[in-house]
């Protein structure tokens, strides 16, 4: 008797946190398709099944632009940055040089600014670089954002794989490059798929420089173009259309992770236990 | 194939110094063994021969070709590691190929080569396997595989059986002493167990604090230990040491009187002794005796029981305790008092600095030769 109250708490606790952490999601769900006045109604149970809110999202304005956009400018980045944090992490965890302790240090600290502070003067940067009101000028502020983490992480890894085997591949004859390419690389993809996808999402959501550095709405990436839809007037709030490319732009999200999952699993986990 | 040959290398970790000054000269197709206790510089030693880690002073030619500033593989050398340092996300074949790849060898080159060594090493059925599937032994003799494909000038070994357990141990020395009959290549192995080191080597190289102590053939370094430390070192279990002064000295032997009193004769080359100088007396537990009556006398404190030995632990009547090694069961009882002889023959006396009077043992090799006749 007194297991089975044990039990039923349990399961409470878990329905209870279940219910906390999806309710957002869900109602998200369920208002995008509703349209007209069943928007208004407060009813937590899906009470229409309209889909005018999905195609008026790409109508009103160029939101399949916005998706490409962000898709665009979030593998560059992911891509930009595992290319160099994967080299600067074989220098930072494999090569004894002065300083290598302080640098890490800088790295670290540089990602704890909040993106406020920095803001003003990467502004100046994209406008020198020319690339103002465009896509490398998303990319560049988000490389610089998610570049501290990746290396970060990046280097723990590295440091975990044993120093032996590196020097059995200089033994065979192979330079850094290839050590990091032939050797490090596959050794590593569980910490690469972890640290990309998160590069990845972080990307994905960024707003205030995607708000910032853009002007017009062909180069904005989807947080900013949700954030800006606007209704017939300006006293409407489309809600039915946020709901809708919310829920439109979350999907690749959850469908790179149920991909990836096993890999994420391993990747966190990985260097904990001597396999 | 090719000689080893070091001049005066020195290495130093920031400003402590790990190698002080070694000479060694490694002959083609020899055998040598490094051994020393741990942190003594055997391992440093042997990643400078491989060009792991940079000689800060000093010259090393391989093949007679000076390779300070040359890359690992362009010393054309192999290693071994301790960890067998396979690549897990390759199979044992991939493994055994990556050196050769990298070398720009063609594929059917590669193929040949690597299943020459797969065939010398019984590799043949695993080769699609990766290591993980793989058994101690078997990725042992995978990183064994990787370095006989490259056909090295010389092949290093850094304490490569020291993971396995005792009874493949056996087994891979045993393979490993006929590899180097079969290849007739020049091979350095580091280890810090002795039986390896007597059976593996041709000459042995004992190192103590980034020194040399001695280099010589295991049964020299077991006859004719130079100093106290190689005595000690060499030979399991231990030397047994015993303070005294000299009362008799001749060129034939020293007469030794201990701190308890008995007087030990030892046949060693007295005529640099002074009478009245300290010294210590140095015998083998398998060299001691117990008797009926002379020597000196001890009480028995543990009796070890192996079967086919036994070792007495006897404390001496200064307190001092020594190894006794005898065949089959012991007859002495724990607690009792028994008597010990010391072979005069056996006996090893060193001066206050360590060093050995040198002992009157015939010529080993001359022996050898006189026996093979």
């Amino acid at each position: 008797m007194h297991k089975k109250i044990k039990t039923s708490l349990f399961y409470a606790l878990v329905a209870l946190i279940v219910v906390v952490s999806v309710f957002p999601f869900y109602y998200a769900i369920i208002t995008s398709f509703r349209g007209g006045t069943e928007l208004f109604s407060a009813s937590v149970l899906p009470n229409s099944v309209n889909i005018r809110n999905y195609i008026s999202i790409f109508e009103e304005q160029p939101f399949g632009t916005n998706i490409l956009n962000s898709i665009l400018v979030a593998t560059t980045v992911v891509t930009i940055s595992l290319a160099l944090a994967v080299t600067a992490s074989y220098a930072l965890a494999r090569i004894h040089f002065k300083g290598r302790g302080l640098l890490l240090m800088t790295i670290l600290s540089v990602s704890m600014f909040p993106q406020v502070a920095i803001l003003s003067g990467m502004f100046e940067l994209i406008r020198a670089l020319g690339i103002y009101n465009s896509l490398p000028g998303l990319i560049v502020p988000n490389t610089v954002l998610t570049l501290p983490f990746t290396v970060w992480v990046l280097t723990t890894f590295m440091k975990e794989l044993p120093k032996e085997l590196e020097e059995a591949a200089i033994v065979d004859g192979a330079s850094p490059f290839v050590i990091v390419r032939r050797v490090f690389l596959p050794l590593m993809w569980p910490a690469l798929v972890t640290t990309g996808l998160l590069a990845f999402i972080s990307a994905w959501n960024e707003f205030l420089f995607a708000l910032t550095f853009t002007l017009v709405n062909e180069v904005r990436t989807v947080p900013v173009a949700i954030a800006l839809m606007s209704g017939a007037s300006k006293y409407e709030l489309p809600w039915g259309n946020i709901m809708a490319a919310s829920v439109v732009v979350t999907v690749p999200i959850v469908a790179l992770v149920l991909i990836f999952q096993r890999k994420i699993v391993a990747g966190l986990t990985a260097g904990a236990v001597k396999g | 194939m090719a000689d080893v040959n070091l001049r005066n290398a020195i290495k130093e970790f920031g400003k402590t110094r790990i190698i002080h000054g070694v000479d060694l000269d490694i002959k083609d197709g020899e055998f040598v063994v490094f051994v020393g206790p741990s942190g003594c510089g055997k391992s440093t030693l042997l990643r400078l021969i491989a060009g792991l880690e940079d000689i800060t002073a000093g010259e090393l030619y391989i093949d007679g070709e000076l390779v300070n500033q040359k890359s690992p593989k362009e010393r054309q050398i192999a290693m071994v590691f301790q960890s067998y340092a396979l690549y897990p996300h390759m199979n044992v074949y991939e493994n055994m190929a990556f050196g050769l790849e990298l070398s720009g060898g063609s594929k059917e080159e590669v193929k040949q080569k690597v299943m020459e060594a797969a065939r010398i090493l019984e590799l043949e059925p695993l080769l699609e396997r990766k290591p993980k599937q793989l058994s101690g032994g078997q990725r042992q003799r995978v990183a064994i595989g990787r370095a006989i494909v490259r056909n090295p000038k010389v092949f290093l070994f850094d304490e490569p059986l020291s993971n396995l357990d005792a009874a493949l141990r056996v087994q891979m020395r045993i393979e490993i002493a006929k590899l180097h009959k079969d290849m007739q290549a020049t091979m350095v192995y580091v280890t810090h167990d002795q039986v390896e080191a007597m059976t593996l080597a041709d000459r042995i190289v004992v190192l103590n604090a980034g020194r040399v102590e001695q280099v010589g053939s295991p049964l020299e370094l077991y006859h004719k230990p130079r100093n106290k430390f190689v005595a000690g070192f060499i030979g399991s279990p231990k030397m047994n040491f015993l303070e005294g002064t000299v009362v008799d000295a001749s060129a034939t032997s020293i007469t030794v009187q201990l701190i308890d009193g008995a007087s030990v004769c030892a046949n060693v080359d007295g005529s640099k002794a002074e009478v009245g100088q300290k010294v210590s007396l140095g015998i083998r537990p398998e060299h001691l005796s117990v008797t009926e009556s002379g020597g000196f006398s001890g009480h028995v404190d543990v009796i070890e029981e192996l079967g086919e030995s036994h070792f007495l632990y006897v404390r001496t009547q200064s307190g001092e305790v020594i190894t006794v090694q005898g065949t089959g069961d012991a007859k002495a009882k724990r607690g009792s008092t028994c008597q010990l002889a010391v072979p005069s023959d056996l006996a090893h006396v060193f001066d206050e600095n360590g060093l050995a009077f040198s002992r009157h043992l015939k010529d080993l090799a001359a022996e050898k030769l006189a026996a093979q006749a």
